[in-house]
């Protein structure tokens, strides 16, 4: 372990603290006494709680990242946003359209798009938010599908938008399209399925169910292993 | 930017990859190292696995499970003051502020699916969350979900495979309900919406994972739970004149009436430190792990709200637990860099061909052990064999090759079916398409839980619990892919059985805290110190001279009171 850490300073909404060069800036609030209870979840990238804007010394530009994946620096300037507003219209999804119809009428707003790309420059997982939004436009819902999937609803492309469109609710929407409509379905599924609801296996089942642990041990031992992938 | 000191072993892996990726194309990838009998496996487990290490468990001495040996830490926040007063809040329970038929606690994959088909099976629903509905560790799972729907493939199989995992000693009942719902659980989220892996035919992507003898993982890239548990979220807001969501409003206590049934729970606007009364006819407890335990100082990949509070509020309320001696530490934890220490590295590298390899570049272990025998090899190697690496801050790790996949499969790989692990390392200057990743076992999942049956019931009436707060499922060590499994087939089954059990319930009787007194008088008995309190709801990070300083307020474990 190293006996003194190298510190920087950061300005948390402003105020003074210093913190160990290597923290995050998750880990710099906690460092610095908060008891985090928003702006925090998973603490590994996935969740999109923990959205954050800042400004590094001597720059202009309003940057935006995870809290929880962003090293501080010296000087840095940071505050957290724990909540984005955004439009969230109800609906029944086995009941709509997979076209671009059903966008018009939810999501209007959509279609107002600048094409000025900042919410692609604002999203930390690097997606090209705008060409998902477009995909939108042009009815394209495999493409938005496809396009938005790493999206982990952090806001901050909704933040910026001067056309002020709820991206990430715009992009769940056509995920659950093309999941649920769209997809080519599994015949091996569907099979299955049935296979299940006819009891196909109930027999097999309550047969294994009843064998003895010395018996599914060696039954487990000598089962055969698929070789490689099926894919 | 791996540290100069580590190039030499770093050479060392690309110097043996050519032979070892020679293995795996003429072997075949199940050939490239003998897996372990039964007997080795039994002895690293019992020599290496930090569940086996001395002082691992206590004797709990209190409730339902008194005198039966469990996980040390678990046994501490279960012999812990509550951290509500009973008589306090006793003349609050005759005016409830809140009434449902069915109270979930959680908002992870668990609650949101036992919420949809309670709604489903006509109850009216409640869910609380201590964070944001979503924020739990189902939304982090990236390898995927196991269902036997391939041709090859049969629930019997997948049973066989779970029960061998688990060394025998999963709950039948529960484990026959795991793989003959499974298929059924997979086109329930595919009508939702979820976009599992397929191929341009529509069928299925499959793949191994440790443990299962036909390719059964499904995936979402590596989002699957992110991909599942947005589609319910989103579900869950669709139907919100049926569902009501409160986040930020842990539950921190039981209600009970006088025939002994679960009737409710105590919640606490975390942000405005107010306390509800909600009665509730059945309560389904989905309140995940406890990975924030930090068992023996194990770094973990649990998210933030990873407490074992479920475990503690229904403990205290007299239900069994089952298995909470077994905790799993997942092979692959990040190391380094130091930012992502304890982070997962998702098994599917290893699925996809990666290989774990020691300082000199050689193969130690059959990559695709149940993870607790592979996490006891790991640990084997850097602390017998001294075959690790440290880093710079004094931990060791092992090597995880991933970009030999590229060439088993073909390159492109690594970026289309790891995109979040590949967006992680890059995050921190490693690109793991050309540099392999160090590792560590890192603790990832609570084995035990309460104990349930096919119905998700507890012995308590009217207490239900699904996903990882229930035990049982996974014996003592559980195989990727069936933990998301767990959590969507039990959710579904509590939210249904208990929305069942709800709306047949006649009479509602006077609320109480009567369990909690009692609890709190054996916890009086044995002398601990009052400021000793669980639940805890959050972990504490803040370092301890800041603490110091923090004068005037006091503390209930970590939130202020
Ligand atoms: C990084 C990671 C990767 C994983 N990968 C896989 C995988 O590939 N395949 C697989 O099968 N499994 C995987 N798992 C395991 C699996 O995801 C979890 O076991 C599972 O998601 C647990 O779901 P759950 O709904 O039971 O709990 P969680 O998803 O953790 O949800 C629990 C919820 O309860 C809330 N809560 C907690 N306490 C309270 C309280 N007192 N009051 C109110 N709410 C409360 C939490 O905030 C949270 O919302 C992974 C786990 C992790 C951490
Ligand atoms: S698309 Fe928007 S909400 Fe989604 S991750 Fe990017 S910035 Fe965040
Ligand atoms: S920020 Fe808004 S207006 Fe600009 S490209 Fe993105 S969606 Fe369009
Ligand atoms: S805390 Fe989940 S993304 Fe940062």
């Amino acid at each position: 372990m190293s006996k003194k850490q190298e510190q920087v300073s950061v300005f948390i909404m402003g105020k003074k603290f210093m913190v160990p060069a290597a923290s995050t800036i998750m880990s710099a609030l906690e460092y610095s006494g908060f008891q985090l209870k928003r702006g925090v979840g998973c603490r590994e990238g996935f969740c999109g709680a923990c959205a954050t804007v800042y400004r590094l010394k001597d720059d202009f530009k309003i940057r935006t990242g995870l809290a929880c994946q962003t090293v501080v620096q010296e000087g840095m300037l940071i505050a957290q946003i724990p909540f984005v507003p955004a439009v969230k219209p109800v609906y029944d999804i086995s009941k709509l359209e997979p076209t671009i119809t059903i966008f018009k009428q939810l999501y209007p707003e959509t279609f107002r798009c600048l094409g000025c790309n900042t919410c692609s420059k604002a999203c930390p997982q690097d997606i090209r938010v705008m060409d998902y939004i477009n995909a939108v436009e042009r009815g394209d819902l495999a493409k938005a599908a496809e396009l938005s999937y790493d999206c982990i609803r952090c806001g901050m492309c909704a933040l910026r938008c001067p056309a002020e469109i709820g991206q990430f609710n715009v992009a769940i929407l056509a995920q659950r399209l093309y999941g649920s409509c769209l997809a080519p379905k599994s015949k091996e599924m569907i099979e299955r399925v049935e296979q299940i609801r006819k009891g196909q296996f109930n027999e097999e089942m309550a047969a294994i169910k009843a064998t003895d642990k010395a018996a599914l041990k060696k039954m487990y031992y000598e089962r055969d292993i698929e070789p490689g992938e099926s894919v | 930017m791996y540290p100069s000191y580590m190039h030499e072993s770093l050479k060392l892996v690309e110097q043996t990859r050519p032979a070892r990726l020679k293995i795996a194309r003429e072997k075949g990838r199940s050939k490239i190292f003998p897996s372990m009998t039964a007997e080795e496996r039994e002895d690293v487990l019992h020599k290496f696995h930090p569940d086996y290490k001395k002082d691992a468990k206590h004797a709990v001495r209190i409730g339902p499970n008194a005198g039966e040996e469990i996980t040390t830490e678990v046994a501490d926040i279960l012999e812990s003051w509550p951290r509500i007063n009973p008589d306090t809040f006793e003349p609050m329970l005759k005016k409830p502020d809140m009434e449902t038929d069915v109270l979930v606690v959680g908002g992870g994959s668990a609650g949101a699916s036992a919420a949809l088909l309670a709604e489903q099976t006509g109850a009216r629903v409640l869910l609380v969350t201590k964070l944001r509905l979503g924020d739990s560790n189902s939304v982090m799972a990236q390898g995927g979900i196991q269902a036997a729907v391939n041709p090859q493939d049969s629930p019997v199989r997948h049973y066989l495979d779970v029960m061998g995992g688990g060394h025998f000693d999963n709950k039948p009942e529960l484990v026959e309900a795991l793989a003959m719902d499974a298929p059924l659980v997979v086109e329930w989220l595919t009508e939702l919406g979820v976009m599992f892996d397929r191929l341009p035919d529509g069928k299925l992507k499959t793949r191994h994972g440790g443990g299962t003898s036909r390719t059964r993982m499904l995936s979402c890239k590596d989002y699957t739970g992110s991909g599942i548990l947005r589609v319910l979220r989103d579900e869950i807001e669709c139907r919100n004149e049926r569902i009501r969501v409160m986040d930020f409003t842990p539950a921190v206590e039981l209600l009970m009436d006088a025939e002994g049934r679960v009737a409710g729970a105590i919640v606490q606007n975390f942000e405005t430190d107010e306390y509800f009364i909600v009665r509730a006819k059945a309560v389904v407890m989905a309140t995940g792990g406890l990975g924030r335990l930090h068992t023996q100082g194990f770094p973990t990949t649990n998210h933030y709200g990873a407490t074992c509070d479920g475990v503690v509020l229904g403990y205290r309320a007299g239900a069994k637990m089952l298995y909470m001696d077994s905790v799993q530490y997942h092979p692959t934890g990040a190391v380094y860099p130091e930012q992502i220490l304890g982070f997962l590295v998702t098994e599917k590298v290893r699925g996809l061909g990666g290989q774990p390899v020691n300082k000199e570049g050689n193969l130690f272990v059959f990559p695709l052990e149940p993870r607790d025998v592979e996490a006891s090899a790991f640990i084997r190697e850097c602390l017998e064999r001294n075959n690790g690496i440290a880093t710079p801050s004094g931990q060791q790790g092992i090597w995880l090759d991933s970009p030999i996949i590229e060439e088993l499969e073909k390159p492109g790989t690594i970026e289309r079916e790891l995109p979040a692990m590949v967006r992680q390392f890059k995050r921190f200057g490693i690109d793991i398409t050309k540099e392999p990743m160090l590792v560590y076992p890192t603790l990832h999942f609570q084995n035990g839980g309460l104990d349930v049956n096919a119905q998700c019931e507890t012995n308590i009436p009217g207490l239900y619990a699904a996903g990882e707060v229930q035990g049982g499922t996974h014996g003592r060590n559980r195989l990727m892919g069936n933990s998301q499994l767990e959590i969507t087939v039990f959710g579904r089954r509590a939210g249904k059985f208990a929305a069942e059990y709800a709306l047949a319930l006649k009479k509602e009787l006077p609320l109480n805290l009567d369990h909690v007194r009692a609890f709190s008088k054996e916890v009086q008995k044995l002398g601990i110190d009052r400021s000793r309190v669980s639940p805890i709801l959050l972990p504490d990070y803040i370092p301890s001279h800041i603490k110091e300083k923090q004068m005037t307020s006091h503390y209930l474990g970590t939130v202020r009171g």
